[in-house]
């Protein structure tokens, strides 16, 4: 579904991606593991275009996307991101923030798309705060509204840039919730994340990357368990 | 100083109106000029970066009375104009710079995240400005804005000096007519105090139903909460 060729990006005299190869497919959930500056949130982010490669290729769907003939913003409606910081748009309600694109980007018509957004938030159990406003909610619920808002364009690819890094210990459950039921649904998922257990569980493959490429990947079973790379079990000691 | 501000009331009064509505007009104009160059400002065409870069450093650089002499002999050599519009042209042009100013810090004080949500949703660039930056930008410029808008308001006496008898030119008229200056000039003051009183205590009235209409706020400072909504 997804298929990265040997992608180089680099910010200014700093190379962060060193030749990436991935493939990703339908339905499958894939995880980025690494240390931070190790290149994962940014090769995340080449996915959907937010940062713009320098070399290499990206094909979705058996298509080449590339930003001088694609229409990126027409892409950018298939992948839905959830970001670390959840970027949530805080002049509008909950609701508002979910109907938001659907309404002005897809012209769903907005009944049609307040009833999806309601069934949407029902999913993440955030129905009951539909008409608060994002500050009023806590991280984790923030979170899962974000996560909502993405899904409400009825992406083909989901993308999360660390989604529980900057919650409370006692909220980070709530959102792999969400994850976990999302996953089980069919969702293709990249998922940069620390959290091993969630990777352990849901990811159906773990890429570990190291210095801007890709290390090591396999199975999370056996990844977590044997893994080939000193790198990689220097990395899986210290965080585990 | 009391007979002259119970005498003179009637024509102070017309001059007060003929100011408001110099500030107001010019004021609009501005905030559109200003809009416009905060925009060349952040956008990524070196040329139009340019073009604001110099417009801001030549206005920002040279008194008001000057821009509003250039103006008003510069277009009258074009197109006649007459001294309310060359006034309210010269006002617009110099405050614009200002606005300007005030526009691209409260655009880029917007969290970059708001951007990049609104893309990953597959919003457009103009689209994203539109519904979600820009709103968001135009709350935090209101402050400044209510201040350069008293500035702009004050300002608006140098136009007298094209002829235009609004509450600074009358003042003048005046004093050269009842050779009581001080008198004069502190009732010319007081009316222009009460004009600040009054538009200071609309832009508070303003700014607190903004932030309270778009979110019930608690003790929570701005930025801390903007940072991770």
């Amino acid at each position: 579904m997804i298929e990265v060729k040997n992608l180089y990006k680099s910010f200014g005299s700093l190379t962060v991606l060193k030749g990436v190869d991935l493939q990703v497919g339908e339905r499958e959930v894939v995880v980025l593991l690494g240390a931070s500056g190790s290149g994962k949130s940014t090769l995340l982010r080449c996915l959907n275009f937010l940062e713009m490669h320098d070399q290499g290729e990206i094909h979705v769907n058996g298509q080449r996307i590339d930003p001088k003939t694609t229409d990126l913003n027409k892409f950018r409606t298939e992948v839905g991101m959830v970001f670390q910081h959840f970027n949530l748009f805080p002049h509008k309600t909950v609701l508002e923030n979910v109907i938001e694109a659907p309404v002005h980007v897809k012209k769903t018509p907005p009944d049609r798309a307040r009833e999806e957004a309601y069934a949407l938030l029902e999913k993440v159990g955030m129905r009951d705060k539909a008409d608060v406003y994002p500050d009023m909610l806590s991280g984790g619920q923030k979170q899962r509204v974000a996560i909502a808002r993405a899904l409400a364009m009825k992406p083909k690819i989901m993308l999360f840039d660390e989604p529980t890094s900057a919650l409370d210990p006692e909220l980070v459950g709530e959102v792999l919730q969400v994850m976990k039921q999302l996953a089980k649904e069919g969702m293709t998922m990249v998922v940069v994340t620390h959290e091993m257990g969630f990777a352990r569980e849901v990811a159906d493959r773990a890429v570990f990357m190291d210095n801007g490429q890709i290390l090591e990947q396999g199975e999370p079973e056996h990844f977590f368990t044997n893994p080939q790379q000193e790198r990689t079990r220097q990395f899986l000691n210290s965080i585990l | 100083m009391f007979d002259i501000l119970l005498s003179s009331y009637p024509m102070f009064l017309e001059a007060t109106f003929l100011t408001l509505r110099l500030t107001a007009i010019s004021l609009i104009m501005g905030c559109g000029v200003g809009l416009l160059i905060a925009f060349f400002r952040i956008s990524h065409s070196k040329a139009l970066q340019t073009i604001a870069h110099v417009y801001i450093t030549v206005i920002r650089g040279t008194p008001l009375i000057v821009q509003i002499m250039v103006l008003y002999f510069g277009i009258t050599e074009i197109v006649t104009l007459s001294s309310f519009w060359a006034g309210a042209f010269a006002l617009a042009i110099h405050n614009g710079a200002y606005i300007a100013e005030i526009f691209r810090g409260s655009i880029q004080s917007i969290d970059r995240g708001q951007m990049e949500a609104a893309k990953s949703l597959g919003m457009s660039y103009p689209l994203a400005m539109r519904r979600i930056i820009l709103p968001q930008a135009f709350k935090r410029a209101i402050p400044p804005l209510g201040n350069q808008f008293i500035i702009g308001l004050k300002d608006s006496s140098l136009v007298a000096y094209v002829g235009m008898q609004e509450l600074w030119g009358t003042g003048l008229g005046e004093a050269a007519s009842n050779y009581r200056q001080l008198d004069t000039y502190l009732v010319v003051g007081l009316y222009y105090l009460v004009l600040v009183l009054i538009f200071t205590y609309v832009v508070n009235r303003l700014e607190n139903r903004l932030n309270t209409g778009a979110a019930k706020k608690k003790s929570k400072g701005y930025d801390s909460a903007s940072q991770s909504v």
